[in-house]
């Protein structure tokens, strides 16, 4: 999009500043003023984001777009503005409380080297709550919430951001005569560019520390914090540019492939059939085989399963719902059950002890007798070859379908080949077509 | 049933999760942010994998606050977002929510519910979020959710959530279930052809961000890098979002909040019905319990019993007209949920004097078509 860029000579609109006497808020958006005029920013584009507290007022002193949300959210609105529009020039805007309880979203704004510039309004404390302690607060400070002086050790923001990958890193205080420049140059930084403003709250903490501007050096000093221009990384790159360049090399997705009805099922009513085994052993790709197939056969087919949030181990339940008809999710017994393992045995024990005798279980060798009250055929895989614990599932739904003759094999062989799976795995369906038949008769 | 070979019947097997990423693609969303959490997490990964490719942002935030959160920003931009969670992460978008309440930012909202409070059950299903969608953020404002009972549904009511939000300047919440979200189920691929979705009006000629009179009515979406200068603010505020103490400015704000959606619930109202005139049992579902109501209804009849079904598919606001006429001569009203009875309050609210029976299930297993026939 083409925008007329209309520089303005003052970005501030007409409304006067409410802040305190001596507050540092004041000389901080003047200097922001004068940065945006040395830039000669297009109002529009620019969109103040302000948080919460006395710094979160800014926003209504300048004639350009503006964000006011929520408290330490700051960052996460500009990141998604950024993303979205990489070439608006999005100011942050936020105190040391901000800082504090938006910690996280600090650090991997630094982390991900997003392209807001942030201004923290640092005055060391809560001003607008009533002069309460934040993470900025120096150790022995009193505040409203620190009587006995502040026990906690003030967060270094520049130093955790920087660390963690922050293009443009700088401190300061609002006395600084090079603060126009130094915003102006954290605007015109590619990446995560952060001015950590020193200031003061005349209200609470300079009342409550005799703090002063000449404190504030010493303080900073007694810390060991740096000053001035901390880190500066051109080389890091902006996310949002990156995540534009890596989103372009990125192949599109495959469409999906529908499933066209070629077979008839011999299947007329609704059927749900348990394929129960280990984790990790092919279950629900065995079950998803099965299910492609029913569909291929004119069946409607649903597929749920059940495993540990452990993913690889335990055991792993897929449930089949198959029906001539659309096929609604409504928790119905099992008409059978196909027990491929001890953990899938194990996990289906209370189930099998009570169900009614017209359902099936096919139980292969390694799963445990359970004890029920339904009719078990035992499969018997043959000596060689040796089933694998992975094909398992596979030859257990081959031979599944074999004695329950809901459709025909071939659809099972058309959904293998279908999925792009080796003459191996036909070889499978094969063998357990064969150890169905033989347990039928 | 067998196709012929002219017109042959082309079917998927999917979830309603990709089901919900298809039908916000289709509606033109461009902006994705969310946390992984089960079992929502499928929506994340598919939106990161397909959405570059459609032009659009896909990514994952730190946390579901800074996911919300730049959903919201990307919205401000310009963007048309959703995001996708489940309880404990809604717990997480709670005054995010708000925000997009009070700044009258669109955004698609998707709750795959899981059982429980806290970390809860996270792979076991549930509709115990009803009333938390509800209410889930400070202040008592209303807004649309709605509650997908099939995999189509899935597809098109995240469609309709994003008309919703854009038409209303409102969250909107799909409302959906572990079972819903993750459950493979056969499709017929026409099912899920998109609807024509309405392009972002232009607002035109410059404006204040914010109107509040008539106060049902929305202004447009006037949006960053649009050319104009734009403000958006989640404090109370006047028509060109700046704060204020005004009284009377604050009262036709929130009272605009509440009218807009709540002078509007004719157009928001959508009940699937299947009403018999003589029938002596309504039975009100949403959700994932329609589909073993279906199943209820069908055997209830062949027993030769008069019953009639009102499956809600706008959860909020309430349709209350449609309820309401439905339950016209009823003698009993059976409301299943997977919840201790969540809805049924609101039923029993807006029909006093008629019996209202409750199948409620919290184990995490669906209600069996059984055990709402033995209610009926």
């Amino acid at each position: 999009m083409t925008t007329v860029v209309t520089p303005l000579s003052s970005y501030r609109n007409e409304r006067p500043y409410p802040f305190c006497p001596g507050c540092g808020h004041s000389a901080i958006l003047d200097a922001l003023n004068e940065a945006l005029v040395r830039r000669r920013a297009d109002p529009a584009s620019v969109v103040i984001v302000s948080d919460i507290g006395c710094s979160g007022l800014s926003d209504e002193y300048f004639a350009t777009s503006a964000f006011h949300g929520l408290h330490g959210r700051s960052i996460t609105y500009a990141t998604g503005m950024k993303l979205v529009r990489p070439d608006l020039d999005v100011i942050v805007i936020m105190g040391d409380g901000g800082a504090g309880i938006g910690g996280a979203h600090l650090i991997n704004a630094a982390r991900r080297n997003i392209g807001i510039t942030l201004l923290v309004m640092n005055n060391l404390n809560f001003g607008m709550t009533g002069g309460q302690h934040s993470v900025t607060t120096p150790t022995g400070s009193f505040t409203a919430s620190t009587p006995l002086g502040n026990l906690e050790r003030p967060l270094d923001i520049c130093g955790t951001v920087a660390v963690n990958g922050a293009g443009y890193v700088w401190r300061g205080t609002s006395f600084d005569n090079d603060l126009p420049d130094r915003i102006a140059a954290a605007m015109g930084s590619d990446g995560f560019a952060l001015l950590d403003i020193w200031e003061l709250c005349t209200a609470y903490f300079v009342r409550r520390n005799q703090f002063s501007r000449r404190a504030i050096a010493s303080t900073l000093d007694t810390l060991g914090f740096a000053t001035g221009m901390i880190q500066h990384r051109p080389d890091i790159p902006e996310y949002a540019a990156a995540y534009r360049a890596a989103a372009a090399a990125n192949p599109p997705p495959s469409a999906p492939q529908p499933i066209t009805p070629t077979y008839r099922a011999s299947l007329d009513r609704p059927f749900t059939l348990l394929l129960a085994g280990a984790a990790g052993g092919r279950v629900r790709s065995a079950g998803r085989l099965l299910a492609t197939a029913a569909i291929m056969s004119g069946l409607y087919a649903a597929q749920s399963d059940d495993y540990p949030v452990t993913v690889r181990s335990g055991h792993s339940v897929t449930t089949l719902s198959l029906s001539p008809q659309p096929v609604v999710p409504a928790g119905d017994e099992p008409d059978a059950v196909l027990l491929l393992s001890q953990e899938g045995a194990g996990k289906l024990a209370p189930l099998l002890e009570s169900l009614k005798t017209p359902a099936l279980v096919l139980r292969l060798p390694g799963s445990a007798t359970v004890p029920t009250p339904a009719k078990v055929i035992i499969l018997e895989p043959p000596e060689k070859p040796r089933l694998s614990k992975a094909d398992r599932a596979l030859a257990g739904a081959a031979a599944a379908l074999e004695i329950l003759g809901l459709f025909p094999r071939q659809a099972l062989i058309s959904a293998v080949e279908a999925a792009g799976r080796g003459r191996e795995q036909l070889e499978i369906v094969a063998l357990g077509a064969a150890m169905g038949a033989a347990a039928k008769a | 049933m067998v196709p012929s070979d002219t017109n042959p019947v082309r079917r998927e097997l999917i979830d309603g999760s990709t089901a919900i990423v298809r039908g916000a693609l289709d509606a033109g969303c461009d902006f994705f942010a969310g946390y992984p959490i089960t079992p929502a997490s499928g929506i994340l990964g598919m939106m990161i994998r397909q959405l570059p490719a459609a032009g659009g942002v896909a990514v994952q935030g730190e946390d579901e606050i800074a996911s919300i959160g730049m959903c919201i920003g990307a919205v401000s931009a310009g963007a048309r977002a959703m995001t996708a969670t489940s309880g404990p992460g809604m717990s997480l978008y709670s005054e995010n929510i708000g925000l997009a309440v009070m700044s009258e930012i669109p955004l698609v909202i998707v709750d795959v519910q899981r059982l429980g409070p806290a970390t809860g059950g996270p792979t076991a299903t549930a509709q115990g979020d009803t009333q938390f969608v509800r209410w889930g953020t400070p202040g008592g404002y209303p807004i649309i959710a709605l509650a997908p009972a099939s995999i189509p549904d899935c597809y098109h009511l995240t469609a309709r959530a994003f008309e919703m939000a854009e038409r209303f300047r409102c969250p909107v919440f799909v409302v959906a279930d572990k079972e819903l979200g993750l459950t493979l189920n056969t499709v017929d691929i026409g099912d899920l052809k998109p609807g024509a979705v309405p392009p972002r009006p232009s607002p035109g000629s410059p404006g204040p961000p914010y109107l509040f009179s008539p106060a049902d009515q929305v202004p447009p979406l006037r949006t960053f890098g649009g050319g104009e200068v734009v403000r958006f603010t989640g404090s109370s505020h006047d028509e060109r979002a700046f704060i204020t103490k005004d009284p009377a400015t604050i009262d036709a704000l929130n009272r605009h909040l509440a009218a807009k959606i709540e002078d509007h619930v004719d157009v928001i109202s959508i009940v699937d019905t299947d009403l018999d005139p003589e029938a002596s049992t309504l039975i009100v579902s949403y959700g994932v319990v329609a589909g073993a109501v279906g199943l209820a209804v069908s055997r209830l009849r062949h027993q030769g019993r008069r019953v009639s079904s009102v499956v809600v598919k706008s959860l909020w606001p309430l349709p209350e007209a449609a309820l309401t006429a439905a339950a016209a001569g009823v003698e009993r009203i059976v409301v299943p949920e997977l919840n201790l009875g969540q809805y049924r309050r609101e039923i029993e609210r807006l029909l006093p004097g008629v019996e209202i029976r409750g199948v409620n299930r919290i184990d995490g297993n669906l209600i069996a078509a059984s055990e709402i026939v033995e209610a009926a």
